[in-house]
């Protein structure tokens, strides 16, 4: 299919921090018991990385993007593999968008047998990234996280005002952010609120 | 009169005037004044009138207690009234005009009110507007409203114009407030190595220090400097402690851009702040004293005559004339000496008078009267003369003694509101006369401990060196409290101020009569006198919070901040009790008012709320979508074509879909995956039907129904493979259902072996619907069969239809032969474009959500929320056939057995047919014989869902009938609001296709 | 605006991630039950001044449900617990009756 276009197809603002939809991304909801070796295995394989520990993320192929700027850095993105924690029973894995289905089919061959869940929810999403040095305070003015304990290697699952929302970074300065797909607009419009010219709070 | 001086001054930049604009005149100030020193400087002493008696009012404060000097600011988008001229920093091009008056702030017609104040006692509206009832609405409401109020109300066309915004922050130890004692707090605590944050509402740091001396020379500067050093400190000004609320959280309202407008970004922050602990250093504020006459402009707190000096180099007036209780006034009058200014008289309450400061004040020459009272101020809109008598008796005047300002003070109240927010107790110090903060019953956080402090003349230390003292122990316990190990920092050694005590006075003189009393003000901005309060008394209102209530007192803009411990002293005295015993109002947040769009913060205008959209949307824009709210999503109601009518775009819509082919975006269904070995005997739990039996490619149409029995949600359910399900609920209820399915997961049946996701947003779905639907499908190709035997009615197969990978369900909710097409949401629009290409020679035509209802509703398909409401079980609606009678149990079934829900006796569902062919009003009631006990008319029914029917060309209708099925053939009567009587004969409810021959095909 | 701690993920979040999910710890009574034991377990609710359980859901976070130990009054938390479990464990019970000696709930002290 080769006409496939995420939500926003890639609209950017910089304001005080650059926010940018970084197009599509193959996200797999993976459910099943985490501590299992055989679910271990399978998830290495589908994902490249170790399950990681509670609100944990473990990427590989992503820093590398981070140290680019647009384009480029979704590129870079897009090609990253690596798995996220999001509940006892629950990981996000990520993989090109490509190759969410091959993913789902590495964990349903790996796992004939055992009892847990894959689904492939790439097109479910909205993905965007915050950049710059005031990418913090950005996110600061709109999720209830303190984000000046937020560190590279964590994922939190909040609320972005009034939607649910997850996010980690990709670098130094980088966030990413998940959202579901329809409000893609609203979380836009929510990041070009809190990085319009001026807002700078000088905290971060 | 008021004037700049030739020097002082130390916050203005007297190389840098700045022009702004009053009431049209235009004058002139400089930077770093606020609005009312730019004022005083102009000779501008009379700056507003009061709610009711509309007198003349001149500034009173320095700071955000001020009551009287409030202003309508700001033009167009930026225009908001009941804005304090003493906190709102003057900028070039400030434009601001008097409140409350009619036609101008010097000649008001609404003064007779004053005249007529005897007549306009506490209560008065209460007591005299009962009667006749109709003439509060038509003569009394208009008036009073004309008269009483503030500020303008803002054009409710004109939107504002700035942005405003939120800010989490997290710290373990906040401060609130700048001075001293705050920044003393903020060091101690911050050198634990704790996160500090630390909050001043002023431009400036350092509170009254600066006009009243620091602990040492330059003391503020160096703290400051030490703090801006620390890595783990944040320092905000302009930023006030709005409100301390449970868990330690605290709400920052910070003020960006009210002193620079010109400048892009948002007007105001508020900062949701979590606080490991807070210190509250927020100070004292100075009370008046109730004489006659006390509301004059020209009388001043004797704090604010000495910060004009200092701060502005603004004096209120050449003559200035003292009175007070207590020895912190005569600062004012050694600053007004010292400014060259005249001080003809100091009268202090206290028989014996004052200590080292009185002793000064004499030295340099200054009157002093003790034991002395002022009578009575004369004056009208600037204060003349005060006459002067004993304090101990009732007002007999000794003297007159001409002046054209009075600083007056009744001692000093410690501010803890923010204390008390969230349930912090007071104790009543007898030897100062104020209420403190009983530190041994703090507001309790989540581990049941404190987690507020007060430093400093908030914490009722007066004294600068008590004072540090104080804001040093609070910051190390603070830092202690948040789990950090903490020292005292090394303070200046100061020796004790040589302070005689004060002495309360709560009526001057003492024995006032009651003429003096009606011109004793207590709250100025809601004109409540001590005779006010005194008659509430006398009523029986002995509640502080009932006289409170009874009388406005406190209940202005500034909530009381000079007034209360006046007002309430004055009820003990009444009532003959001691203060303690009356007690305080309820402090309640926030410490001044704050905007309410802060409050609303980033959602206004297109984020306002989130608006859900489907991968189709934009297409639906450009083709004449008329939308629909449907929850958070927009889903088109129909397509406007040309000129047409929403009603005539639904029929063209129906007509042309049972004729061909129509499209729905159908991508908002809820879609659940339910996946595991137990999956079958879940959903066998949560549908009324027997799901586990459904085979692998099949659906079947569910109901669900909450634990009480009713009705729910519904959709189609398809076994996508032998343990796994897909689950299509309602537009608005797949978060709902979704939350539903992991609660009886998660809390009930957790050993159940059960996986859920909601995959509702991975699919754009489209209805292909039409007796041409499956050659449009045919036509793009693929390896999916969906010929008549390959993909039978209630069929599900997937594959490729052309590129695209495909679920396609043969379902059928608008009875014709038809197919929903789901694929990933990245190809929604494709496939949306690509059957509109394929579907051209076949008229392909789009349908919104009306034509969706009303081509189910001829089907006689029920629709949660219109056949049900919360009261409908699914035995009303004629569903029995979907409830399985085999199952032990599902959610709501034992709710069903309960009699009520087994009697015959319910209302049911039934098809309505109107005799003449018109349409019944939405929501109609059908009438029964006789009245019920209210003397209302009886009813027997109500129609749930009601169109006019293009395929039919007539009205038709389904409802809850009393009885309903076994009165077929019956006609009811249903009376609509424009006084017809809708007759209409009780049918069944599938109106076309009854034998479901056009699905089948 | 209180704060609560997931215990399964292990954020400490304020009350807007969560929703609020009434008592903890029903007896389901089905078909076949006695009717007031249906009405008790569908309707009758404990409204304690003191000691409560009840249960959250992580709806802006991990999706998880867990119980609550909190006093009504103060709006002291006493712990989170998982929702797995009929009853509240023993360090639940510890902790609030350290701080409210001799609490009752229901069935538990």
């Amino acid at each position: 299919m080769s006409d496939t276009v995420s939500a926003l197809q890639g609209a950017a603002f910089e304001g005080i921090a650059r926010v940018e939809e970084a197009g599509l991304r193959g996200m797999v909801t993976f459910r099943g018991d985490l501590t299992a070796a055989k679910v271990k295995t399978a998830v290495k394989a589908a994902s490249g990385v170790a399950i990681p520990g509670q609100r944990g993320i473990a990427m590989s192929g992503e820093g590398g993007a981070a140290a680019a700027t647009g384009a480029a850095a979704a590129t870079g993105a897009a090609a990253a593999t690596g798995a996220a924690w999001m509940s006892p029973d629950e990981l996000l894995i990520l993989v090109p968008h490509a190759e969410a289905d091959a993913a789902v089919a590495t964990l349903n061959d790996k796992l004939s047998g055992t009892h847990f869940m894959a689904e492939n929810v790439s097109d479910a999403r909205a993905v965007f990234t915050v950049t710059g040095g005031k990418a913090r305070e950005v996110i600061g003015k709109l999720a209830p996280v303190d984000m000046g304990a937020f560190g590279q290697g964590e994922i939190r699952r909040t609320r972005f005002a009034q939607v649910p929302a997850a996010l980690w970074m990709h670098g130094e300065e980088a966030f990413t952010i998940v959202c579901f797909r329809s409000v893609a607009d609203y979380m836009f419009g929510l990041l070009r609120a809190a990085a319009q010219e001026g807002s700078e709070v000088g905290v971060y | 009169m008021s004037t700049r001086l030739a020097n002082g001054g130390r916050r203005i930049d007297r190389t840098r005037p700045v022009e702004f604009r009053f009431n049209g005149k235009r004058l002139k100030g400089f930077e770093g004044d606020t609005l009312a020193s730019a004022l005083l400087a102009n000779d501008q002493m009379m700056m507003g009138r009061s709610f009711k008696y509309h007198r003349p009012r001149g500034v009173v404060a320095s700071g955000s207690e001020e009551p009287n000097a409030l202003f309508n600011m700001g033009e167009g988008g930026k225009f908001e009234p009941n804005q304090r001229a003493t906190t709102t920093e003057l900028f070039d091009g400030l434009s601001v005009t008097s409140q409350n008056h009619w036609p101008s702030l010097e000649f008001d017609v609404g003064v007779l009110n004053n005249y007529a104040a005897r007549f306009l006692p506490a209560g008065f509206y209460y007591k005299t507007f009962m009667f006749p009832r109709p003439a509060w609405k038509h003569v009394f409401e208009p008036f009073i409203r004309q008269s009483a109020g503030l500020g303008r109300a803002p054009d409710k066309e004109t939107l504002d114009a700035d942005t405003y915004e939120h800010f989490y922050f997290f710290a373990d130890v906040v401060v609130v407030g700048g001075g001293v004692a705050g920044l003393q707090a903020a060091k101690t605590a911050a050198l634990s190595g704790a996160k500090v944050l630390i909050m001043e509402q002023d431009p400036h740091w350092g509170g009254r220090a600066m006009v009243d001396g620091e602990p040492e020379e330059g003391f503020v500067q160096r703290l400051v400097g030490e703090l801006e050093g620390m890595d783990n400190v944040t320092m905000r000004r302009r930023m006030m402690g709005a409100g301390v609320y449970d868990h330690g959280y605290l709400l920052g309202y910070e003020r960006l851009r009210d002193h620079a407008p010109m400048l892009a970004g948002p007007r105001h922050r508020l900062w949701r702040i979590r606080a490991g602990q807070i210190i509250t250093a927020t100070g004292a504020i100075e009370r008046p004293l109730s004489f006659a006459g006390n509301d004059i402009p020209g009388v001043m707190l004797a704090g604010a005559v000495r910060d004009y000096i200092a701060e502005y180099g603004v004096s209120p007036g050449d003559r200035v004339a003292v009175v007070t209780n207590n020895d912190d006034a005569y600062r004012t009058a050694i600053a007004v000496k010292k400014a060259g200014l005249e001080v003809p008289v100091i009268v202090d309450a206290r028989a014996g008078g004052g200590g080292e400061l009185a002793r000064e004040a004499r030295g340099m020459g200054i009157r002093v009267e003790n034991g002395k009272a002022i009578a009575k101020v004369t004056g009208g809109k600037r204060v003349k003369s005060v006459k002067l008598c004993a304090q101990a008796g009732e007002g007999a005047v000794l003297e007159e003694v001409a002046c054209d300002a009075v600083a007056m003070s009744g001692g000093w109240s410690p501010v803890v509101h923010l204390w008390s927010h969230c349930g912090g107790k007071l104790v009543w110090d007898e030897a100062e006369a104020m209420f403190r903060p009983d530190e041994s019953r703090p507001p309790l956080n989540q581990n049941g401990a404190g987690f507020v402090r007060c430093a400093g003349a908030a914490n009722g230390a007066l004294d600068l060196g008590a004072g540090l003292a104080d804001a040093d122990a609070a910051g190390k316990g603070a830092a202690e409290a948040a789990g950090f190990k903490a020292r005292g920092d090394t303070l200046p050694d100061l020796a004790q101020d040589d302070a005689l005590p004060i002495e309360p006075v709560w009526m001057m003189p003492q024995g006032a009569g009651p003429k003096l009393r009606m011109k004793a003000w207590l709250d100025y901005q809601n004109d409540v006198k001590v005779s006010d309060v005194q008659l509430a008394a006398r009523e029986g209102y002995e509640s502080v919070e009932h006289t409170k209530r009874y009388t406005t007192l406190g209940m202005a803009t500034d909530q009381g901040k000079l007034s209360n411990i006046n007002g309430l002293a004055i009820l003990s005295d009444t009532l003959g009790q001691a203060i303690p015993q009356t007690g305080t109002t309820t402090f309640r947040p926030p410490y001044t008012p704050i905007s309410m769009a802060s409050i609303a913060g980033e959602a206004r205008g297109e984020i306002f709320q989130p608006v859900r959209r489907t991968p189709m949307h934009a297409w639906h824009e450009a083709n004449g979508a008329h939308w629909e709210p449907v929850g958070h999503w927009r889903r088109p109601y129909c397509y406007l074509k040309g000129e047409e009518t929403p009603h005539e775009a639904v029929s063209r819509e129906i007509r042309a879909t049972r004729a061909s082919l129509g499209l729905l975006d159908a991508s908002t269904l809820g879609k659940l995956i339910v996946k595991g070995p137990d999956a079958g005997k879940f959903l066998d739990m949560l549908y009324t039907n027997m799901m586990s039996t459904l085979k692998p490619g099949r659906c079947r149409y569910g109901l669900m129904c909450s634990e009480n029995g009713f009705l729910s949600d519904d959709g189609v359910v398809v076994r996508l493979d032998e343990d796994s399900f897909l689950c299509h609920t309602t537009t608005g209820g797949a978060e709902r259902i979704h939350g539903h399915m992991e609660e009886w997961l998660q809390t009930e049946w957790w050993d159940w072996q059960v996986h859920v996701v909601n995959a509702t947003e991975q699919w754009a779905q489209v209805g292909v619907v039409g007796p041409n639907s499956r050659k449009v499908l045919e036509k793009l190709g693929g390896d999916v069969d969906i010929s008549k035997d390959g993909l039978s009615f209630m069929g599900y197969t997937s594959g490729k239809l052309g590129e695209f990978d495909a679920r396609i369900f043969r379902i059928a909710f608008a009875g014709e032969l038809s197919y929903e097409v789901a694929v990933p949401a990245s190809q929604g629009r494709a496939l949306w474009d690509a059957l509109w290409d394929a579907g051209e020679e076949f008229g392909v035509t789009p349908y919104g959500t009306e034509a969706m209802h009303v081509m189910r509703a001829e089907k006689g398909f029920i629709m949660i929320g219109d056949e049900t409401d919360g009261t409908v079980i699914p035995q009303d609606l004629g569903l029995h056939w979907a409830i399985s009678k085999k199952k032990e149990d599902y959610i709501g079934k034992r709710a069903q057995e309960r009699t009520f829900m087994q009697s015959s006796d319910r209302w049911q569902l039934v098809g309505l047919e109107t005799v003449d062919g018109s349409v019944i009003p939405d929501g109609a009631y059908a009438v029964a014989e006789g009245e019920n006990a209210n003397g209302q008319r009886n009813v027997q029914g109500r129609v749930t869902s009601t169109y006019y029917s293009p395929t039919l060309d007539r009205g038709i209708a389904m409802g809850l009938v009393h009885k309903g099925p076994e009165r077929m053939g019956e006609v009811i009567d249903f009376p609509g609001t424009d006084g017809t009587i809708y007759k209409a004969k009780i049918v069944d409810a599938v109106f076309y296709d009854p034998e479901g021959e056009k699905q089948n095909v | 605006m209180l704060i609560l701690e997931c215990p399964c993920c292990g954020v400490t979040g304020e009350e807007t991630e969560f929703h609020g999910g009434g008592e903890a710890h029903l007896k389901r009574f089905g078909p076949g039950s006695a009717d007031t034991d249906f009405e008790n377990y569908l309707f009758m609710r404990e409204n304690p001044k003191g000691v409560h359980l009840e249960r959250w859901r992580h709806v802006n976070g991990c999706g998880k449900w867990f119980h609550v130990a909190r006093c009504t009054v103060t709006l002291e938390i006493f712990g989170s617990y998982s929702a797995q479990t009929l009853e509240p464990p023993q360090e639940i019970k510890d902790a609030i009756s350290a701080k409210r000696p001799g609490w009752s709930w229901r069935d538990f002290s």
